[in-house]
């Protein structure tokens, strides 16, 4: 007879370890793979998956095969005006025929694409910007849970039992179980009293009727005092620790000096910021306001990938913050981070009024500002200023960065703070 | 309502499972099949991508190139390209068949009938399978090399095990015996007696490549060839042989070959297997039907999933892939059974033996005694070749047209069983390559020869695999090609990476 055997329940990653390996195999072309993916995405999907392209004869695995040439006869199927001796013109493409061979191994020169979980993802894109372990982990890891009481269970480790339920049912199963035992008892009882009030009853019969009394008593004995049937555990589950909102104010400088590269590593940089504080809120609102001479309040698109020509008053920007702020985002209810980048430029008797704006505005409703100045130039006035700020406020990063890899060290102190 | 009917919803719980397979294994039993006992087990889409990607076996050791399967499994079934099979069978003793969760009863049933009772009874019945593999071992084997390699792997790297492997598969193919009967290895002998062999191969290697220096000037003349008869089986002559592989390397090269050769009756017997599968689960749930235990809705969800399975394109289809061996095993294998009831004239002339007599004995037989190749040479019957429409077409690289050899017609019918029997043989479909010589007083290189068949030329992954092949040997490998004509021509050579 056959046996069904439910196997749900066992692990269904036994192919992880093969699908690791195979990814450190490729890990060169992966990640080639997701650096474009990255500069494609918008910032608040960073966190999915990705379908990830390797050309196929990359990672073939090669054996004997016959090429296409030489001499064969192949049967089709499905004929329908050929007679012998047709002579049809070679298809072209493929020399040797229709299906067949050729497209054997089912992927013919094809890409290989694959989807790379969010997890893989995130640790391909982590590895490109050179974040240390300990802040990798804080990204990685999913929402926080906090473990509650939640009644009682029937399973459980044995630590987590709980005595006085656990008793307490033991106690109603024995009532339960001995119930109809005392009653059959009493039943006896009661007829073996009657017996005896009877001089000729049948001492035989009354044997009988003590027996069974003595077998329905040790049946009685025999249940047990405790049974794994009883035991209740205190059950725990997981609830999603509370979390509050935030807004994340994007401000970047769009002039013409801020080539697509620049745009890139802005958008790194932004991308992180969003990573850090997914972790610690459960909803966030980015707002993206690019500026040149004047500032607007953009999508996402726009942000990244318009171009202005023109002057340069970063000015704008922090006042169209403060005033979205101001009308928005009233600072109880809400964190607010900044994160601007920029190449430095700006016109030179704005950049006081930049760090008035801040110290006096801003700065003090905000959790945090980071600034990052993509450039190889020498400091100029905006940095000077902003150099000041950072004095006045703790809470005030900047950094000076060519290359993704440069975008990490905005971010120690702010990590920093958070991990204390 | 009929009160016989087993289930009216397309719902499955483990007790209609049961009370389904209770009904199958009787109607089977009925059609006096022959099987080892079944275990079926009830998995997840996500283990069924699993089991596909280990190429089926329960129990695979690790490698990146399931990692590969795994991904591409997963991607076309996410995009829906296709659906999971219904059906991952392993030959084992007890046979295991898996079921998916996301399956309707209909599904689970056709599955119990086609892989648990049709394939199970091929497995256990099928000369092929009864001579070239250990049902009882398979799964201890399995166990041990999978332990093996992630032992081997621990002591001396991923890499170095994975560069092994990759070797070993690329010639993995050409991995197995053709006519000696392997010994059953129970689990313990097999631990025992590999710890023996490591002792006694190196020793023997040594003997092998001493080189003696007086005997010299006989060398040249001499001109006895090592080994002196050509071998086919390229891993067993690299593990008996290769000089600079250490024990464990052999070892795994021998893990290989073991699976190689446990595989390599189901290549060579895919059309009869499915065809056999397919004509069971048929006539199972048809039988089922007749006795009134299964609706009419579940007959006509069965009846479309079984017309998908059967479907044979047309050559000039998109969805055209070459012959569906299911179609054409279910094919045969009804025609089998049409035959012996019905005979027509035809039948007579073709099939004298069969043609009228017991169907279950006739078809019981064929399934016992055959493997594609010959299975197509002996029943491929012309009505089978008009149905399908078969016809030939001759590809010949120095002429500039294709030409329609034969068709499905009176002159053809014998060509066209001929040339499809021809093209199921394996010794035909795949490049014949076999070890000739080895330099055993020179640079100790090894030569391998292909004999081209029809002027066949070998693809262009030849350096690649040569690499591997020098990987293993240690020393400098050479392909020589045999034409049509007896001429021989050195094509290729590398040399092993340091």
């Amino acid at each position: 007879m056959a046996q069904i055997i439910d196997r749900r329940l066992n692990g269904k990653n036994k192919s992880a370890v093969n699908r690791q390996r195979f990814l450190k195999r490729y890990s060169e072309q992966i990640r080639k793979s997701v650096s474009d993916a990255i500069a494609g995405r918008s910032i608040t999907d960073i966190e999915q998956g990705e379908s990830v392209s390797i050309p196929a004869k990359d990672i073939s695995e090669p054996t004997f095969r016959h090429g296409t040439g030489g001499k064969r006869q192949t049967i089709y199927s499905g004929n329908k005006e050929f007679t012998p001796g047709d002579k049809i013109p070679r298809p072209s493409g493929q020399a040797g025929g229709k299906g067949g061979k050729a497209s054997n191994s089912g992927e013919g020169m094809d890409d290989f694409v694959f989807q790379l979980s969010k997890e893989e993802f995130l640790e391909f894109f982590f590895e490109d910007l050179a974040l240390p372990n300990l802040v990798k982990t804080k990204l990685a890891t999913i929402q926080d849970f906090k473990t509650v009481r939640a009644g009682h269970s029937p399973n459980g480790v044995p630590t987590n039992i709980h005595i006085v339920q656990s008793m307490r049912g033991a106690l109603a199963r024995r009532i339960a179980l001995r119930g109809p035992y005392h009653k059959k008892i009493t039943d006896l009882e009661k007829e073996l009293a009657g017996l005896s009030l009877i001089p000729e009853a049948d001492e035989e019969h009354k044997e009988k009727i003590r027996a069974e009394i003595k077998s329905l008593r040790a049946k009685a004995a025999r249940i047990p005092f405790i049974d794994p049937f009883d035991l209740r555990y205190y059950n725990r589950i997981a609830q999603p620790k509370p979390t509050t909102q935030a807004v994340m104010f994007c401000l970047m400088d769009i002039s013409g000096s801020m080539d697509q590269n620049k745009k890139d590593i802005a958008k790194r940089f932004f991308i992180l910021l969003y990573l850090f504080l997914k972790r610690t809120y459960e909803k966030i609102d980015i707002v993206f306001i690019s500026h040149h001479t004047i500032a607007k309040e953009v999508t996402e698109d726009e942000f990244f990938y318009s171009r202005e020509t023109g002057g340069t008053v970063v000015s704008s920007a922090l006042r169209l913050m403060d005033d979205i702020m101001k009308e928005k985002y009233a600072s109880s209810d809400w964190n607010i981070y900044a994160a601007q980048a920029s190449d430095g430029d700006n016109w030179n008797d704005d950049s006081p009024i930049c760090r008035n704006l801040l110290t006096e505005n801003i700065m003090p409703y905000l959790q945090y500002f980071a600034y990052i100045e993509i450039t190889t130039e020498n400091p100029q006035n905006l940095w000077r200023e902003y150099l000041k700020v950072k004095d006045d406020c703790a809470n005030f990063a900047m950094q000076r960065i060519e290359t993704v890899g440069d975008i990490y060290p905005v971010f120690r102190e702010l990590f920093k703070k958070q991990l204390v | 309502m009929n009160k016989k009917i087993l289930s009216d919803t397309s719902e499955w719980t483990f007790e209609l499972v049961e009370r389904y397979n209770r009904e199958i294994a009787r109607v089977a039993a009925g059609f006096k099949l022959d099987t080892y006992p079944l275990q079926v087990e009830v998995i997840t889409s996500e283990q069924m991508m699993d089991a596909y990607s280990s190429v089926g076996m329960p129990l695979g050791y690790s490698h990146w190139s399931f990692g590969k399967q795994f991904l591409a499994t997963e991607q076309r079934y996410r995009r829906g390209y296709m659906g999971l099979a219904y059906e991952i069978v392993i030959n084992s003793n007890p046979c295991i068949a898996y079921l998916m969760e996301e399956n309707t009863m209909m599904m689970q049933a056709l599955v119990i009938a086609h892989a648990g009772y049709g394939h199970n009874s091929f497995f256990k019945n099928n000369y092929l399978f009864t001579t070239w593999t250990s049902a009882d071992a398979i799964i201890d084997y399995l166990l041990f090399a999978k332990n093996y390699v992630a032992e081997c792997e621990e002591r001396y790297g991923i890499q170095a095990v994975e560069a092994i492997l990759d070797s070993c598969h690329a010639i993995m193919n050409y991995g197995v015996d053709r006519y000696k009967r392997p010994p059953k290895l129970s689990i313990q002998k097999e631990i025992a007696r590999q710890k023996e062999r490591e002792t006694y191969m190196q020793s023997q290697l040594n003997e092998l490549w001493r080189t003696i220096p007086h005997k010299e000037e006989v060398s040249e003349q001499t001109g006895d060839r090592y080994p002196t008869e050509p071998q086919e089986n390229l891993l067993y002559f690299i593990e008996k042989n290769a000089p600079l592989l250490e024990p464990w390397q052999r070892e795994l090269v021998r893990i290989v070959r073991k699976v190689a050769q446990y595989f390599y009756p189901q290549r060579q017997t895919q059309v009869m297997n499915e065809g056999w599968a397919t004509f069971w689960h048929y006539t199972i749930l048809n039988q089922m039907y007749d006795e009134g235990l299964l609706s009419d809705g579940f007959m006509i969800e069965f009846l479309q999933s079984h017309t998908n399975v059967v479907a044979q394109p047309t050559f000039d289809s998109k969805f055209y892939s070459g012959i569906n061996p299911y179609a054409l095993g279910f094919a045969m294998m009804s025609d089998i059974k049409r035959m012996c009831q019905e005979p027509t004239a035809e039948d007579h002339k073709w099939f004298p033996d069969i043609a009228g007599s017991d169907w279950l004995q006739a078809l019981d037989f064929a399934m016992r005694n055959f493997k594609d190749e010959s299975f197509i040479a002996q029943y491929l019957s012309p009505k089978i070749i008009r149905d399908f429409k078969l016809f030939g077409v001759l590809d010949d690289d120095r002429r500039n047209e294709l030409e329609i050899a034969v068709i499905h017609n009176d002159e053809g019918y014998q060509a066209i069983r001929q040339n499809l029997s021809d093209q199921y043989n394996i010794g035909n479909n795949e490049p014949n390559i076999q070890v000739y010589n080895i330099d055993r007083r020179g640079d100790r290189s090894l030569t391998l020869r292909h004999v081209q068949f029809n002027r066949r030329p070998l693809a262009d992954s030849v350096p690649e695999v040569l690499k591997h092949v020098a990987r293993l040997w240690g020393f400098k490998v050479k392909l020589e090609t045999v034409k049509d004509d007896g001429s021989v021509e050195l094509t290729s050579q590398v040399e092993p990476q340091k």
